[in-house]
């Protein structure tokens, strides 16, 4: 479904991508993992066309997306939550929501999935006229999921959902992904540092070192691979 | 102490604000979403003032009625001058964004639009005073005191509130109002929310030129003349509300207007009209060093 086939990528001048491959199919729940300044965050801001690759291309259903602007690739169905959430947090939670559904004019079907994602997240249903700077750091990540989803996309790229947060919000949010997944049949593209959490979530991973992909196989199977316990889960 | 006279400068310093503030919505919304002081801001104003002069001429010597002329004139001002700040933003600004260009160059493309527009009026027009036909009727709202308060300065006044009013409900409400605002926060989250920025500043530069040109259009016909140069000082002024007001704020340049009008209006009123510039700046410097961000800016605190 999304393709990402020898991508170079440069984050001012630094070669954050160095040629990487890799391929999220329908319905699956991917992750990649790998360790501070890997890259991993370019790949998610090179598929969303904020830092469009130098070479290589990006392939969405068959189409080149590589040089397509942001907000076309969001009316394809590809959006993402970034590191660090970015709430606007002047706008209001239901704001912040209006937002996410930007693209979209059927009101009704608007309507049905705010209140599918207050039925995922009952505290953003309680602060909804709250500015969304006033929530704490768990509550922002749900508005973020949430305000990605108010767009309906058909692959949702998520950026270190877990930074930050308390263990017990982390696992609730990992949780609520799953079912997202599974309710919604979402494709889902995690970027995580907590690999042990994101690869039990996933389908498949894949490992990142220096702007390359060094290893991909089921999340099963490099949970138990000798190389990503040593290097990524301290067993 | 004498009432008459009190409330002749207020009201005066009531009509001066009004205006500043439908020139200052421009700058601080401008500012709000790119941090750019647009420098030719004022030259909209003035091509505002032009066009509606140009417009209520001929549809004066068409012979049609005042309230049609001032109606068709405004909304040719209007348009006009939205037209202009469109072409300024694609032709001056987007070009200099798109190359990532420093802050600093699009302040020296604002300035040089500004001089290009002054002087191209120039040319096209004249380096005279124009006279404007008065197109505001006199009419009898508060007999005996219309010398206080006049029907010109009342509809200068109502028509500033109306655009406040508008431009409130555009911003709060609508789906592009909301659009503006998450812009203005974090413009890599709103494209990734599929939200068009640029877009969205160019519909920024839209507004803000629209509110300009009923400005100059109603403080033309207030005056009663204008020439290429009226945009330049009105500019300065109103620039100096937004700020002492909080730029990026839009009720903090209402604000700042009000004051700025006030402030000129009772001091040269009381003290001396030769000073009247110094005063406006001496109190904008008073209320920054009291309140560096400005009345209502947001201080400069980024949570990480």
């Amino acid at each position: 479904m999304l393709k990402l086939n020898n991508v170079h990528s440069f984050y001012g001048n630094i070669h954050a991508l160095k040629g990487i491959t890799l391929e999220v199919m329908e319905g699956e729940v991917i992750s990649l993992i790998g360790a501070n300044g890997a890259g991993k965050s370019t790949a998610l801001m090179t598929t969303s066309g904020i830092v469009p690759a130098k070479r290589g291309s990006v392939e969405f259903k068959g189409e080149d997306i590589t040089h397509m602007p942001p907000d076309e690739i969001v009316k394809k169905g590809i959006c993402q939550v970034p590191e660090g959430r970015r709430i606007f947090s002047y706008l209001t939670v239901a704001e912040n929501l209006d937002m996410g559904a930007f693209l979209r004019n059927d009101t009704r079907k608007i309507k049905t999935d705010m209140d599918y994602v207050y039925d995922l997240f009952p505290i953003l249903a309680e602060r909804k006229n709250q500015a969304g700077g006033t929530l704490s750091g768990g509550e922002q990540q749900m508005l973020a999921i949430s305000r990605a989803l108010m767009s309906h996309p058909k692959v949702l790229l998520l950026d270190e959902p877990s930074l930050g947060l308390a263990p017990i919000i982390v696992k609730q949010i990992f949780g609520i992904i799953k079912k997202i997944n599974e309710e919604q049949k979402t494709t889902i593209f995690i970027v995580e540092q907590n690999a042990n959490l994101a690869l039990k979530a996933a389908h498949r991973g894949y490992v990142m070192e220096n702007g390359l992909i060094s290893l991909s196989d089921t999340g099963e199977n490099l949970l138990a691979n000798e190389n990503v316990k040593k290097a990524y889960l301290g067993i | 102490m004498d009432f008459d006279y009190f409330s002749y400068l207020f009201f005066g310093g009531l009509t001066r604000g009004s205006i500043y503030a439908l020139i200052a919505l421009g700058y601080t919304m401008v500012y709000g979403i790119i941090q750019l002081i647009n420098f030719a801001h004022g030259e909209i104003y003035m091509i505002g003032a032009f066009t509606g002069l140009i417009i209520a001429s001929v549809l004066t010597m068409m012979g049609l009625p005042s309230l049609a002329v001032i109606i068709i004139a405004a909304a040719a001002a209007i348009i006009y001058a939205s037209a202009y700040g469109f072409t300024i933003e694609k032709i001056a600004y987007k070009p200099l964004r798109d190359a990532n260009a420093p802050r600093l160059s699009a302040l020296i493309s604002a300035i040089g639009m500004s001089l290009f527009l002054q002087n191209y009026v120039l040319l096209a027009q004249t380096s005279d005073f124009l006279p404007f036909p008065s197109l505001i009727p006199d009419f009898e709202f508060w007999e005996p005191y219309s010398h206080i308060w006049t029907s010109a300065e009342l509809v200068i006044f109502i028509t500033t509130v109306i655009v406040m009013i508008l431009l409130t409900f555009l911003i709060k409400f609508t789906k592009i109002g909301k659009a503006m605002r998450a812009t203005s926060q974090d413009k890599t989250m709103a494209s990734l929310l599929g939200i068009n920025v640029n877009r969205v500043i160019t519909f920024t530069f839209v507004v803000g030129s629209a509110t300009a040109a009923i400005g100059g259009i109603l403080i033309a016909s207030h005056i009663g003349q204008i020439n290429f140069y009226m945009g330049f000082i009105a500019g300065i002024k109103a620039f100096v509300a937004a700020v002492l007001g909080g730029i990026g704020s839009i009720p903090g340049a209402v604000i700042g207007a009000l004051i700025l009008g006030w402030t000129e209006s009772f001091f040269t009123g009381y003290i001396s009209s030769d000073y009247e510039d110094v005063f406006a700046f001496l109190f904008l410097v008073g209320i920054l060093i009291l309140r560096p961000s400005g009345i209502l800016g947001k201080s400069e605190t980024q949570k990480v």
